[in-house]
């Protein structure tokens, strides 16, 4: 625990004004990521996992309202005027998001959009900025980089993209890289290929990530830390071995049993019955009530449960935490 | 590059071929005379069978159209039944009156609607907001004549700013021409302000919403710089569009108004050619109108490449 931490959030919650009244986003949440390591947030669609980030990092809608304690590599967010909020951004994180189709200008080169951020945090003339987008292609692992320098993105294909996404939010070597579901939006080979390449540039760079991702197997391989989200809050956190080998919430137990697997000859999916809680009307109890297997009595509908230590550094909320056998896998 | 222009000038004759078709076929179905008027009370039977003939009126009509094409490809459209003068002479010597009230009428739109336009959309559900769209709904839905009208009331009559109708060559004066230009072109200006507002609101709408706007913003980027640099160049794409149908359609002329401030116009000649049954003429102001928008077509063609990297001209 000695590692710098990057990025720390506490009491995070975010309320979002629709036409059908107040929305809760993200209800109280704490987490944090150290230099070099890897935090990934899990969890399914609405779960609050990728809001929960842009709002810490000043990128949620118009129409959220966020607070919370928000330290980025010890700076309170919340303190800092939205001019120097934004000059945090680009300079110490960087972002990728899920589909590198749409999150490039399609107008722009992409050696531009790689090279802008550095004019405007590092004071690059024009020149240097594509100079030093060159150099960032070349680290992405894109061939013939000073000829791609001057594609547009269309032009590319969408491995190349998103290595060339990539390359732009790591363009100031920022502290912290956002990884919003970055391999969603792309077959499977090349799923593997970039997140092969997040994991190397990482070791090479030192910066920490925090991956948000629904796919159990991604975080599997590169996460230190995760931290499982439900209906905007986190059900279950903890070293990535020990959430994985012993899940203490049945929510957890459910998605890691709903991983195909590949060697077993199943003719049925298995699935998780009912569906995510509006965040319009989240439950008084715990949100997962609903759909839990295990569902002990009325308390969990009336009371919500509270994080509970279940080991070192592995938390769970849930009055019934799995016992640790090992068996369910 | 070369390939295209020439294949979209192809093009553009066989649209102006069918053109002429159309009207050529349209003033045949057209009621009335044309000879009979023209001659009005000169009319005797012998002037009458002369002028027919020689405006070829007695012959088939597919020979007549031949042989009115065949003159138009040498620039030759025929001759006025009213003033006897050559149609391309008359139709070429209206074209820098409706070519100037165009050009200053949507230069005025795009110096109201841009600011608005971008401002609004921006600023979205504010008070500004709402009274941009005030602003162009008024624009929209009150008739240009009736805002002619009171202009000239106002500025011409009341304030005695404006000269209240008249038209005064670029190049003889240019301040006359300019004082002369003013209220009509506003007239006509506040309308595609009003329709371009709209529009530029909504194309900047739905750029902010673009995961790549996001993108920007993710870079820390000055606000100026994400507005300009990644909405805008984006959302002004389909706005040229719609300028230079605008544009096109004014060039056009803009009849009501020409009419009720004796612009000598495009427009103005279509009325007087209608009026009095000068039907080379009117032939002659279509087939001018209908070039002017393929022109400004193949210019938004153009100009499309150059804005948008998709697309390349091949």
């Amino acid at each position: 625990m000695t590692d710098e931490t990057v990025l720390s959030v506490a009491d995070l919650t975010v309320t979002i004004g629709t036409r059908r009244g107040a929305a809760r986003a993200v209800a109280g949440v704490d987490w944090s990521v150290r230099a070099g390591q890897t935090l990934a947030l899990v969890g399914e669609s609405g779960s609050g996992k990728s809001m929960s980030v842009l709002a810490a990092t000043g990128l949620a809608p118009r129409a959220a309202r966020v607070t919370g304690d928000v330290r980025l590599l010890g700076t309170d967010l919340a303190a800092l005027s939205a001019a120097r909020r934004r000059r945090m951004r680009g300079r110490h994180v960087g972002f990728v998001f899920q589909d590198p189709m749409t999150s490039l200008n399609p107008v722009l080169t992409v050696g531009r959009q790689i090279g802008e951020a550095s004019e405007v945090h590092l004071g690059l003339t024009r020149r240097a900025a594509r100079a030093r987008a060159i150099e960032m292609l070349e680290l992405v692992g894109i061939p013939s980089a000073a000829d791609r320098v001057d594609a547009y993105p269309h032009q590319l294909s969408g491995g190349m993209r998103q290595r060339a996404v990539i390359a732009m939010a790591l363009v100031c070597e920022p502290d912290l890289l956002i990884a919003d579901e970055p391999t969603t939006a792309l077959d499977v080979t090349t799923q593997a290929q970039i997140v092969e390449l997040v994991a190397d540039l990482q070791r090479r760079l030192g910066t920490a990530v925090v991956w948000i991702s629904h796919d159990l197997g991604v975080v599997a391989g590169l996460a230190d830390t995760v931290a499982v989200m439900y209906g905007g809050r986190i059900v279950e956190q903890g070293a990535v071995d020990a959430v994985f080998a012993e899940p203490a919430h049945p929510y957890t137990a459910a998605l890691l049993a709903a991983r195909p697997d590949p060697d077993a000859n199943v003719t049925e999916l298995v699935t998780i019955p009912g569906t995510p809680p509006s965040p319009l009307e989240l439950p008084e109890g715990c949100a997962f009530w609903p759909r839990c297997s295990v569902r002990g009595d009325s308390r969990c509908e009336r009371e919500l449960p509270p994080l509970v230590p279940v080991s070192a550094g592995h938390q769970v909320r849930t009055f019934y935490p799995r016992q640790p056998t090992g068996e369910d896998r | 590059m070369t390939r295209f222009l020439l294949r979209r000038l192809l093009q553009s004759g066989i649209v102006l071929l069918g053109v002429t078709l159309v009207v050529f076929l349209l003033l045949q179905l057209v009621p009335g005379d044309p000879v009979r008027v023209a001659l009005g009370t000169r009319f005797d039977p012998e002037t009458y069978e002369a002028l027919r003939s020689r405006a070829g009126l007695d012959q088939p009509l597919p020979v007549q159209y031949a042989s009115y094409v065949g003159q138009a490809l040498t620039g030759d459209l025929g001759v006025s039944f009213r003033s006897g003068r050559p149609v391309t002479a008359i139709v070429l010597e209206r074209l820098p009156a409706t070519l100037s009230l165009a050009i200053t009428a949507v230069v005025f739109a795009l110096l109201v609607a841009f600011p608005l336009g971008v401002l609004s959309a921006l600023r979205s559900g504010s008070v500004f907001d709402h009274a941009a769209r005030v602003f162009s709904q008024f624009g929209v839905s009150v008739p240009d004549f009736w805002m002619g009208i009171m202009g000239i009331l106002l500025f011409a009559g009341v304030l005695g700013w404006f000269p209240p109708s008249g038209y005064v060559a670029l190049t003889e004066d240019p301040v006359g021409w300019a004082s002369h230009v003013f209220l009509p072109a506003v007239t006509i200006g506040l309308v595609t302000a009003s329709i371009l507002t709209r529009f530029i609101r909504s194309s900047v709408l739905e750029v902010l919403a673009e995961d790549y706007v996001r993108t920007a913003e993710a870079k820390g980027l000055p606000t100026r710089v994400v507005v300009v640099r990644h909405v805008l160049r984006n959302a002004l794409i389909p706005v040229v569009t719609v300028v230079a149908v605008q544009l096109a359609s004014l060039l056009g002329g803009v009849i009501v108004i020409e009419v009720l401030f004796a612009w000598p116009g495009v427009g103005r000649l279509t009325y007087d050619a209608v009026q009095a049954r000068d039907y080379p003429v009117l032939q002659g102001a279509i087939l001018l109108v209908a070039a002017l928008f393929l022109l400004v077509n193949l210019l938004v063609d153009l100009l499309y490449a150059r804005l948008d990297p998709r697309i390349r001209v091949r």
